[in-house]
């Protein structure tokens, strides 16, 4: 009983992921820290590997697969897979630190030794599981004598120089090293000689180095190169004096640079402002998604009391894999500045003052007084969530207002009807497939650094690169094809040959190019219709903000740059980047004082996305939740109970009050909403949508984002990411 | 040197036969070493001739290549493989086995190369720069046909950057057979296309190693590389690829042209044929020898070496492969004999046939841990075991010299090496341990005097119990 509930709460709490760790504990068996048994079951997803049941025995294997014997039980792995995929299979642990699966393999720790034995007999010395693939006939040993001593032998010389500072070290309580310790560590040292010492590297204002602490696993210089794309980390020196650093002494120039803190197995790499803040033990992990771009990466907030600590990256091979953003990693510590959190109304001399919520919603009910439907327009923010944004679309159509936009959305988007004019159709994950990638108007690597990591990784397995628009360094070569389309197959003959024979091509467009630049996009694809697979849409939108495909499926129109002359009453949700013009009468509703907050006449506190249940679409159509981890500061309230409670005030009553009623009302307005973290189906590519235009002969289509580290009023506001522009601008 | 037949028709039979005939029955034969001079397959090794082709034609070089690269890549790899030649790089793996590893055909079209390895830096072995500046054309010969028996497309010679004069001779040596047209296009006239090139290193004894070998040739860093994928498999530029040793390439054309039992009548079953030793340290004359397998280490020292410094009696012990190896105390040298097996019976081994000479003048324990502190500064660094346990070995090494250290840890210290060996991705991490092993195996008395004989002079200094490594013990305050 104690035990299934115990089960039933690892399930709870860290999702399918967690049951293996879940069920190691009941066992009482070894088990590493959570990091690991993730990486167990992402190297070895569920589908591709079983283990036959002792009644199907005669159930005949599928030729794909092959079968071998770890520690007398047998298992069936994919042929090709290494030995410590088929001990991950048959739910043995191999302790490792070198080794990841997202990684090439370095086989350097050797802390993965294990024993083979086939019809020759023993293998003449253990070896190292991770890089040794599985041959036909092999049986693994991992409970030897041999396999014991040759884990005791390596986890003592890592330990030998490495410092004992687990007390004073950030990766205490979640480190592989201390956790793999205490199974084959022992008591006490025999090295009685110096440790050596390391100088630690600067490597920018977000990963503090300890270099003393690494134990030259080479975890983050395969990243860095592999990855991130940057050869800006390396070892130097040889043998004892080997050193993992930045060669030159430079930072490490990537957007995706903090996620070295979780793959360093130790102390060495750990977050720089997170540094000596809390111990992991003492945080509250919450599932959530991240909201600084469109791709909606799946995060853990952990938090502790009413603050937000850090951010870490949660595993979905269909979104961000194990990777976010420096962005998304670090901005937190805006959540702390900047706040809104008591409602205010301007009083006496314009001045915005303090008020209560009773005398705030009143303020703006009579603002409302006598103001007629088509005099007031409702705009919604960057960061704005699902429910706020249906609640305030709600509740303007009630008054009368058909004026309902969102900003940041794209000028290309023709027919909001259609959904899939305006998704990245192909889906992230069909990065993975695609043939050809073509690039118009757009900068993954500010826009979307995770998607640029993807794209990355294809370009690495030959998918050639076109560039139309500003030629920008990506981390990967691309061919570039001038500034703006039509696409000249004179000059560039081979992308043109590449595009022609191509079955998955895929445009990546920029959200912000305009319709005439999509048409000529669609032409492209008109005359190679043909060749395009079945089912295959190569129209591939990258939006730039977390709100805005949500935001086209509840029927908001795109928001221009400043609101029409002879609006009376303006409702801002977060909106911060629209100039209000004088004499309308702005409401803002929203977490951060900002721009908007400033223009406005009354100011309702809001909580931002780490304090509300909500729901956001990502760029490829997928709807997630993000969830509460922390409560709204002050008299912060969720947005949609703000505009529930207004809508009561201002005799317009909208018809839910609880977060079930919103999400119903949700999925009325758009089915979507109903499969909540799945993407939509693959739609086939029905030709072209956009009105044919002219492009400016002398026109270079380019990101409008100036400062990755910047962009919203969480990353405005946060010091980390303003030391991080800083460290850029001075490199 | 009398006759030298070449055994591409029906006579080679005959050949055979007549030039092995002396040593048909090596199987009953007892005694070995004396080699004649005429069996000498370096008969270049002092410098004394004309190293480039002109003499090395006179030597019998580049005799009929020709025939022999026609004879075709089957027959080169049998007949290879029935001469017995294990490789002298150390390993002592078959050589005829080893090349018939490389793909017959490769799908995909790559071509494969042949990898000499010239980087000669293991401690006391000095034996492929003897051949590589004054024979250098054995060795220009030696890859084409080695070439040839692994249908190689170009040979990379990897020479240490130390060997500069070595180096000079080689390229001269290449540039004289791609100008007579032995190697290059159309190789010898036989229609074979064979390229050549020098490649020198930077002076990293981890380059020795053949994957690390093949990483440096590539422009990268020396580290070696996980096996499998073997480099036959996947090698230099991911191309199926055999490294080999300059003595084992060298010797392969006069194997070929004299015959394979010609070469397995020397030595005893299984250690085949001639070899080159360098023998360095306390001898009179310290010199590179070509002798028979399996000759008595002590008549190769007498003979050869003018004997031990001080007489055969002042012998204390001989490392006999090279510095890798482990130490044989006298009483072993006296009657072991110098190949594969004799040595690895006596948990030795003969690695490149370096033997290092040690009388009693010799300081044993800072000697080995001399040695240790050539690995610990060798060590690449990639893998756990050798990067952290090198230096620690050395630390050690160095406290047993002074004897500052406790009886237990000679046992702690052999667990550490026990603890690296067949634990580390390349063989530095065994070549590491060994050379202590040794020094336990057979001194651990006179480690255990020393470490008594520094206890009790603290004892005398501070009169009471003395630490060790500037700390006391962790468990009982040090011997009592």
């Amino acid at each position: 009983m104690e035990s299934s509930r115990a089960l039933a709460r690892l399930w709870r709490l860290t999702g399918p992921t967690g049951l293996t760790q879940a069920r190691a504990m009941l066992l009482g068996r070894p088990c590493w820290s959570q990091q690991q048994t993730q990486q167990q079951h992402n190297s070895f997803s569920s589908s591709s590997s079983s283990v036959p049941e002792e009644s199907d025995e005669e159930k005949k294997m599928p030729d794909h697969m092959m079968s071998t014997i770890v520690n007398g039980k047998e298992v069936w792995v994919p042929k090709g897979s290494s030995v410590m995929q088929a001990c991950d299979a048959a739910g043995v642990d191999i302790p490792r630190f070198c080794y990841h699966p997202k990684l090439s393999v370095a086989g350097n720790c050797r802390m993965c030794l294990v024993d083979l034995e086939n019809e020759r007999g023993m293998s003449p010395k253990p070896v190292a599981s991770c890089a040794m693939p599985l041959a036909p006939g092999t049986t693994i040993l991992t409970d030897t004598d041999r396999v014991k001593k040759a884990r005791e032998g390596v986890m003592e010389f890592l330990l030998l120089n490495h410092p004992l500072d687990c007390p004073i070290c950030d990766q205490g309580g979640e480190c592989d090293l201390q956790d793999q310790a205490m199974h084959y560590g022992s008591d006490r040292g025999r090295f009685v000689g110096q440790k050596r010492t390391v100088v630690d590297k600067n490597l920018g204002p977000l990963v503090k180095t300890v270099m003393t602490r690494c134990i030259h696993c080479t975890r983050c210089v395969r990243y860095a190169k592999e990855v991130a794309g940057v050869e800006d980390l390396g070892v130097t020196g040889r043998g004892g004096a080997s050193e993992i650093g930045t060669y030159v002494n430079k930072l490490m120039e990537s957007e995706l640079s903090g996620n070295v803190i979780d793959l360093c197995p130790v102390g060495a790499l750990t977050s720089k402002p997170y540094a000596f803040t809390a111990r992991q033990w003492e945080l509250k992990p919450t599932e959530s998604v991240d909201v600084s771009d469109a791709l909606g990466c799946n995060i853990r907030v952990d938090s502790r009391g009413t603050e937000v600590l850090r951010i870490l990256p949660r595993n979905n091979e269909e979104v961000n894999e194990d990777w976010i953003s420096d962005k998304a990693r670090f901005q937190y510590d805006g959540l702390q500045r900047q706040r809104l959190n008591v409602p205010m109304a301007k009083g006496a001399g314009s001045v915005l003052k303090p008020v209560k919520w009773e005398e705030a919603l009143t303020a703006v009910a009579e603002a409302a007084e006598g103001v007629s439907g088509e005099d007031m327009a409702a705009y919604g923010g960057k960061l704005a969530d699902c429910e706020s944004l249906i609640a305030l679309k709600d509740l303007a159509n009630r008054l009368g207002c058909e004026t309902v936009q969102c900003e940041d959305v794209g000028q290309g988007v023709p027919d909001a009807d259609l959904r899939s004019t305006y998704l990245f159709n192909p889906t992230l994950s069909g990065v993975d497939a695609a043939d050809v990638i073509l690039m118009v108007g757009t900068n993954p690597r500010v826009e979307a650094p995770v998607l640029n990591a993807r794209i990355r990784k294809a370009q690495l397995e030959g998918v050639p690169i076109g560039m139309l628009g500003e030629d920008v360094d990506l981390t990967y070569p691309t061919t570039h094809l001038g500034g703006a389309p039509p696409l000249s197959a004179k000059k560039n003959a081979d992308f043109s040959l590449a595009l022609d024979q191509a079955r998955r091509p895929l445009v990546l467009v920029g959200a912000n190019c305009d319709p005439a630049v999509m048409a000529e996009v669609e032409e492209l694809f008109e005359k190679r219709r043909e060749t395009i697979e079945d089912g295959w849409n190569p129209i591939s939108v990258l939006h730039q903000s977390a709100s805005t495909v949500g935001a086209l499926d509840l029927g908001y129109g795109a928001a221009p740059k400043a609101v029409p002359e002879g609006k009376k009453l303006v409702f801002l949700l977060g909106a911060d980047e629209i100039d209000v013009p004088e004499g309308a009468f702005v409401v803002y509703i929203g977490h951060h004082g900002d721009k908007g907050a400033c223009r406005a006449d009354v100011v309702l506190p809001a909580a931002a996305f780490t304090e509300k249940h909500a729901t956001y679409v990502n760029t490829e159509g997928r709807p997630q939740h993000a969830r509460r981890a922390i409560a709204p500061p002050g008299e912060a309230r969720d947005d949609w109970k703000i505009l529930r409670a207004l809508s009561e005030v201002m005799g317009h009553a909208l018809p839910y009050d609880d977060l079930r009623g919103v999400r119903s009302r949700l999925c009325e307005v758009s089915p979507t909403f109903e499969r909540i973290d799945e993407a939509p189906q693959k739609a086939t590519y029905l030709g072209p949508k956009h009105k044919k235009g002219k492009v400016g002969a002398k026109t270079v289509l380019r990101t409008t984002i100036e400062n990755f580290y910047q962009t919203d009023v969480i990353s405005r506001a946060s010091l980390a990411m303003a030391k991080a522009t800083q460290a850029r601008a001075n490199q | 040197m009398a006759t030298v037949a070449l055994r591409n028709s029906a006579l080679s039979a005959l050949g055979r036969r007549v030039l092995g005939g002396a040593r048909a029955f090596s199987s009953e034969k007892t005694s070995y070493g004396n080699l004649s001079d005429e069996d000498r397959i370096f008969t270049n090794l002092y410098g004394r001739h004309d190293p480039f082709l002109k003499g090395a034609v006179k030597r019998g070089d580049w005799y009929r290549t020709k025939d022999l690269v026609l004879m075709g890549r089957d027959w080169i790899i049998s007949e290879m493989k029935a001469s017995g030649l294990r490789g002298r790089g150390g390993a002592g793996f078959p050589s005829g086995l080893k090349w018939s590893f490389m793909p017959k055909e490769v799908p995909d079209g790559r071509p494969s190369y042949l990898v000499v390895n010239a980087d000669e830096s293991e401690p006391g072995t000095c034996k492929d720069r003897e051949i590589m500046r004054h024979d250098p054309h054995k060795l220009v010969e030696g890859c084409l046909i080695a070439g040839v028996g692994m249908g190689a497309r170009a040979g990379y010679i990897y020479i240490r950057g130390e060997y500069v004069n070595e180096r000079l001779a080689l390229e001269k040596a290449v540039a004289e057979a791609y100008e007579a047209g032995l190697i290059g296009k159309n190789a010898c006239g036989t229609g074979y296309d064979y390229d050549l090139y020098v490649h020198h290193g930077a002076g990293a004894y981890i380059c020795g190693e053949e994957t690390a070998l093949i990483e440096s040739l590539e422009g990268k860093t020396g580290k070696p590389r996980l096996k499998p994928p073997f480099p036959a498999g996947v090698g230099l530029y991911g191309c199926p690829t055999t490294v080999t040793n300059v003595e084992t390439v060298a010797v392969a054309p006069t194997i070929l042209r004299r015959g394979p039992e010609w070469f397995n009548s020397f030595g005893r079953p299984n250690n085949a044929g001639t070899k080159l030793f360098c023998i360095s340290g306390h001898v009179n004359r310290p010199c590179t020898v070509e002798e028979e397998m399996s000759i008595p280490l002590r008549e190769l020292i007498e003979k050869h070496c003018g004997g031990v410094v001080g007489g055969w009696d002042n012998l204390l012990a001989i490392i006999p492969g090279g510095s890798s190896v482990p130490l044989l105390p006298k009483n072993i040298c006296d009657d072991v004999l110098m190949d594969f097996d004799a040595l690895r019976e006596v948990q030795s081994g003969l690695g490149t046939a370096a033997v290092i000479v040690m009388n009693k003048s010799t300081d044993i324990v800072e000697a080995i841990s001399r040695l240790s502190y050539f690995y610990k500064h060798e060590s690449c660094g990639q893998c756990t075991p050798c990067r952290e346990g090198a230096p620690w070995l050395f630390e050690m090494m160095e406290r047993m010299r002074t004897g500052d250290a406790r009886l237990e840890e000679i046992d702690m210290l052999h667990e550490v090496t026990k603890q690296i060996e067949g634990h580390t991705i390349c063989a530095l991490g065994d070549a590491a341990a060994w050379p202590v092993q040794g020094l336990i195996r057979h001194f651990r008395p006179e480690i255990e005097s020393r470490i008594n004989q520094w206890q009790d002079q603290k004892q005398l200094e501070f009169g009471g119990t003395a630490g060790f490594g500037g700390y006391n013990s962790p468990v009982d305050g040090g011997r009592a």
